[in-house]
């Protein structure tokens, strides 16, 4: 499931909502991106977040898609935010539930990495400055290449 | 010919979004943005650098060759930084 939203979630209730009722489920991978007070060495008061409203979703559910295909996921769930965020805040939210441990892993590694080098959004940083929009960063083309390369395990 | 902007390219253009009618003779991305960089000095700026700029038509990213037509809905940005 794909959602994309100005307001904060609440890891917990949605954890019980993705597993709710399945017992097949073994295991579940989180991760949570928050919004930091540093980059650059330049202080952070707020960033916002602009996105592509059609095409966000719709690179966010291909993205899904593909870990669905690659692992054998009993349930995955990306949620991510815009608007004004402060230090401290949730971001994004990416939760992947499987039989088994290695394949939740996996397919959260690889849709956090992919989905930072392919959903349409932008951060612009509030520092003592002005405003900056926050250049692509390299390690993240690296990171989301090596899903290219690797074949995951089935299991 | 629907064009969005986001990020820097719509601070540096000045436009979010807008309805254009290019020439009949642009039928592929790269002339689509030699046209954008024609545009005056605003636009020149913001397309100076094209390594620097991602397309997407219909919502797909988009490379040099691949088509626009006039009902597309084309947009213009940075590359991502989400996440």
């Amino acid at each position: 499931m794909i959602k994309v939203q100005r307001e904060d979630f609440d890891v917990g209730r949605e954890l019980a909502q993705l597993t709710g009722g399945n017992h097949k489920i073994g295991g579940v991978t989180l991760f949570v991106g928050l919004v930091r007070d540093m980059a650059d060495n330049a202080e952070i008061s707020a960033m916002t977040l602009e996105h592509y409203p059609g095409m966000t979703e719709k690179q966010l559910e291909k993205i899904n898609e593909e870990a669905q295909r690659r692992w054998p996921l009993e349930a995955s769930l990306i949620i991510h935010r815009y608007g004004r965020l402060e230090p401290g805040e949730q971001i994004v939210l990416v939760a992947t539930a499987s039989p088994h441990r290695q394949a939740a892993f996996e397919a959260c590694h690889f849709l956090i990495d992919w989905l930072k080098t392919k959903a349409p959004f932008w951060k612009l940083e509030e520092t003592p400055d002005g405003g900056h929009w926050v250049d692509a960063r390299d390690s993240d083309n690296t990171a989301a290449d090596r899903w290219r390369l690797e074949e995951p395990q089935s299991d | 010919m629907k064009m969005l902007y986001f990020a820097w390219l719509k601070t540096k253009t000045g436009v979010s979004e807008e309805s254009v009618t290019p020439p009949a003779e642009v039928t592929k991305v790269s002339e689509l943005l030699a046209w954008q960089q024609a545009r005056g000095p605003a636009f020149a700026d913001a397309f100076a650098d094209l390594t620097a700029l991602r397309v997407a038509v219909n919502q797909e990213y988009a490379g040099p060759d691949d088509q626009v037509a006039a009902d597309d809905e084309i947009a213009f940005f940075p590359p991502v930084t989400g996440g």
